[in-house]
């Protein structure tokens, strides 16, 4: 280890001596769009934090409705998460595909994915329709508003996520793995993995323990 | 089915005069300016050079000229509040309750929003990639996208003055007032969807700028080499980042509760009104550090290059930022001290309150010790921050004792807490602004801002200010609360009066200002700045030509310590010239203006109910997105050539 010494252009002497790697000027463009959309995605989760907080407070606001206990069917919800994870799955296997510049292997799993992602979507759907059905829906109590937000918000970013998806397929179609549709693969499968781990907090947090309580 | 949903003729106020011709002035004011524009010629000009650019110095002015005129607007609010309650003793004023409700409440947000926010964004858009010593943001496109969104919330709620109504509930529309049992009008939506709109375009803008100062710096630019702007713009863009999408949340529930009637906040059905309290200023709080913190960058600059000494404490300024960043989210609670949260609690954010003013402390010690023994230069940015520390050490002070949870018993909403507020929002946040629209004036547009205008503006804003505010504080004392229509204690006039002379005093500051801008720009050439660096600055920003060739920087500077541009001119300045390359270019593109258009429509669509609109202006502002997405070239290549003409033009040495 070097003494750092003071030279005369640094009054307070912070440089530390000579230049590191560290600080060698701007990162590549792919370190920049990726960096800024793990910033996007933590100001998602944030957001999410908010909607879980909600459901927190209000989960035993029910106002003589309906609790989880009794509507949630894990069966289903089971289903609905097998879903989703094997989405992440097939996802990984298209960023492999687009690493190795796999067109055709590249679209299968894209597709694989939507087919994935639009049943998850399908089965929340109905199980929400299911709920309005049996006079449960989001304007029977409180718990049943934050839990319609809840789930509702990751089902409507699992739907922006699908419809980015389907972008994503014709835009690597029509222009094949240029470099800045590869950066935007890497932003669609950080936020569709992102979409999996919040999923996972949603499913223990609200039908696991809702259905124990 | 109606095509117009909840719109009808009804909704232009035929009866009350004073908006009506409030907003026809405002209406005939922006399509006369854009008549002139189109039948002068200068359309393409301002679509090519200005609207579609995404040069972050353009979209920097653009956010500040935004800041400018919502002031007027904010302030006309402020003006008729001040005067009407110095004449609204036993009598009803010359503003009927709803109207008046509406008046303070869009001056809060107006001030807030669309005032505090692009007048700080706008400045760190403008300095931080100059500072860093790197040619544009990380995302320049996004950034256009996050201008144009803010906008779009403005002109919503200006729109609002014409058809319908505004907001009657106060800047932060607590609920149930704000449900739709009490508020049946279209006001709250204009407030929601306004704010969501412009939410979405601030945290773009905090991604954006965190991503570019964590990521892109000029080589040899670590972390703590940075300008002291740079770290509180980091802060202050952390906490966008982390509090917003709090905000963008419950605005959505507050949405829900109003469109689809969910119970979030309603008083039956096991709704909980004081979760939004809660919820809202777990944002709020953080908020208010989000505008101080560039402010307080601001001062640091204009304090150490005005006292021609390097900054006092550069590390210790740094630590306190940061100190600032993470305990603004452990506070919130003081807002709502009377809530019944208990002593405990109470207590605990009390103690964190008074806990946050030691880093504060900090700072105004670091300032003041730079002055100390430098040798002190009076311009006009120097003044405004002189005026801070003194107002913003009073201010700080009345915010230590609201947060002690017993006193804020007796003052919770009274005047004292409105006098507070505006002490350190307008001695902080306004008088940082302005300080930083002093000194970065000549780096923008090559001139000099006229400084006897300019002084005479300090003055009368800054006697202004404590003849409005100091008065405020006694009526608290007196138990006066906030936002009262009228009142009948004889004893609270004279001080109303003497706080409406203030504001009048503050609007003499103002028409200073404007006649400053008209005057230099008339006299621009005795108050060119050919050297581009006329406050003889330390750091990077004035290392480039005034106004800055549209790359910045020819040649990507090489940090070899703190204070880059100090270390610099005394170096290299009159050396050999650089060696040039070519320069890759961000593309303008007409992708911010243009979502900002489809986002404008379904904003309005939202409010009136009209549901067609609102998805064709969904898929519009989508379709825009796709466009951008699949267009070929992104980036322009300028020429080593073209790069050494531009820039040894920009210096006054033609090649």
């Amino acid at each position: 280890m070097s003494v750092a010494t003071a030279s005369p252009d640094d009054p307070h002497a912070v440089g530390h001596g000579p230049r590191t790697e560290a600080h060698g000027g701007v990162a590549s463009k792919r370190i920049i769009v990726g960096y800024g959309f793990w910033i996007f995605l933590v100001s998602d989760i944030i957001m999410f934090a908010a909607f879980f907080a909600t459901y927190a407070v209000l989960s035993g606001a029910t106002a003589g409705g309906p609790s989880g206990k009794d509507l949630f069917d894990l069966q289903t919800t089971a289903v609905e998460t097998g879903c989703l994870l094997l989405s992440s799955f097939t996802c990984g296997m298209a960023t492999i595909a687009a690493h190795v510049r796999r067109q055709g292997w590249f679209q299968a799993m894209m597709a694989a994915t939507f087919v994935l992602g639009a049943a998850f979507i399908a089965i929340e759907v109905h199980e929400l329709a299911g709920f309005v059905g049996r006079g449960a829906g989001p304007d029977r109590s409180a718990f049943l508003s934050a839990l319609f937000a809840l789930v509702g918000c990751h089902g409507v970013h699992v739907t922006a996520g699908l419809l980015w998806l389907l972008t994503m397929m014709a835009q690597v179609y029509a222009k094949d793995f240029r470099d800045d549709i590869m950066r935007r693969i890497l932003c669609w499968t950080l936020f569709w993995h992102a979409l999996d781990i919040i999923w996972v907090a949603l499913f223990t947090l609200v039908y696991l323990i809702g259905s124990a309580a | 089915m109606n095509l117009l949903g909840k719109l009808t003729w009804a909704a232009i106020p035929w009866d009350s005069p004073l908006p009506l011709f409030a907003s026809a002035a405002a209406a005939l004011a922006i399509l006369g300016t854009l008549g002139w524009v189109v039948a002068r010629g200068h359309f393409p000009y301002l679509w090519k050079e200005w609207l579609t650019s995404v040069d972050h110095k353009r979209i920097g002015v653009m956010y500040t000229v935004l800041a400018l005129v919502m002031l007027l607007r904010g302030f006309t609010d402020a003006l008729m509040m001040r005067s009407h309650q110095a004449i609204a003793l036993h009598s009803n004023g010359y503003l009927p309750p709803e109207h008046y409700n509406q008046v303070f409440s869009s001056h809060g947000t107006i001030m807030i929003f669309f005032v505090a926010m692009p007048f700080m964004i706008g400045l760190m858009n403008f300095v931080v990639p100059l500072q860093l010593g790197i040619r544009d943001v990380a995302f320049p496109t996004l950034n256009s996208v996050g201008f144009w969104l803010t906008a779009t919330g403005a002109l919503l709620v200006n729109i609002s003055l014409g058809v319908g109504e505004f907001s009657r509930t106060g800047w932060l529309p607590y609920p149930p007032l704000s449900e739709l049992a009490y508020s049946p009008g279209v006001g709250v939506d204009y407030y929601l969807w306004a704010l969501q709109i412009s939410g979405a375009g601030t945290l773009l803008s905090g991604i954006n700028l965190t991503t570019t100062i964590l990521k892109t710096r000029a080589p040899g630019m670590s972390l703590l080499r940075m300008p002291m702007f740079c770290w509180t713009s980091l802060a202050s863009n952390l906490l966008i980042v982390a509090a917003f999408p709090v905000l963008t949340a419950t605005l959505a529930m507050l949405i829900l509760d109003r469109y689809l009637g969910f119970h979030f906040f309603t008083n039956d059905h096991g709704g909980n009104m004081m979760m939004f309290m809660n919820l809202i200023w777990a944002w709020g709080h953080p908020e208010v550090y989000i505008l101080i913190l560039p402010a307080f960058g601001i001062f640091s600059e204009v304090v150490s290059t005005f006292s021609s000494k390097p900054l006092f404490g550069y590390r210790s300024m740094v630590m306190a930022t940061m100190v600032i960043c993470v305990l603004a989210f452990m506070v919130w609670l003081h807002h709502f001290f009377t809530m019944g949260a208990g002593g405990d609690v109470n207590a605990f954010f009390g103690i964190m309150t008074t806990i946050i003013a030691v880093p504060t402390g900090v700072k105004v010690f670091n300032w003041m010790f730079t002055m100390y023994g430098g040798r002190v230069r009076f311009d006009v940015p120097m003044l405004w921050a002189i005026g801070f520390i003194v107002t913003f050490v009073i201010g700080g002070m009345t915010g230590v004792i609201l947060a002690i949870p017993p006193i804020d018993f007796l003052l919770h909403n009274s005047l004292f807490l409105v006098a507070h507020f505006h002490n350190v929002i307008i001695g902080g946040v306004l008088f940082g602004a302005f300080a930083g629209y002093h000194y970065w004036f000549p780096k923008a547009f090559g001139f000099r801002l006229h400084s006897g205008w300019g002084k005479a503006a300090f003055w009368f804003w800054l006697i202004g200010f404590y003849v409005a505010f100091m008065p405020l504080y006694v009526l608290g004392f007196f138990g006066m609360t906030r936002r009262m229509q009228h009142y009948d204690v004889p004893d609270w006039q004279p001080w109303l009066i003497v706080a409406s002379v203030g504001a009048g005093l503050i609007a003499i500051g103002i028409g200073c200002l404007i006649v400053q801008l008209v005057t230099s720009i008339r006299d621009r050439k005795e108050l060119r700045d050919p050297t581009g660096d006329p406050w003889e600055g330390r750091t990077l920003e004035w290392a480039v030509p005034s106004p800055p060739p549209v790359f910045n920087f020819a040649v990507l500077p090489e940090v070899s310590g703190e204070e880059a541009y100090w270390a610099m001119k005394h170096a290299v300045r009159g050396g050999p010239e650089p060696s040039y390359g070519a320069i890759e270019l961000p593309r303008n593109s007409p992708t911010g203006v243009v979502c900002a258009f489809f986002a404008t429509v379904m904003g309005f669509a939202l409010i009136w109910h009209i549901w067609w609109m609102a998805i064709a202006g969904l898929f519009g502002a989508w379709a825009t997105f796709i466009v951008f997405a699949w267009r070929d070239h992104s980036e322009e290549i300028m020429g080593a050539d073209e790069v050494r003409h531009t820039d040894l033009g920009a210096r006054g040495q033609p090649a």
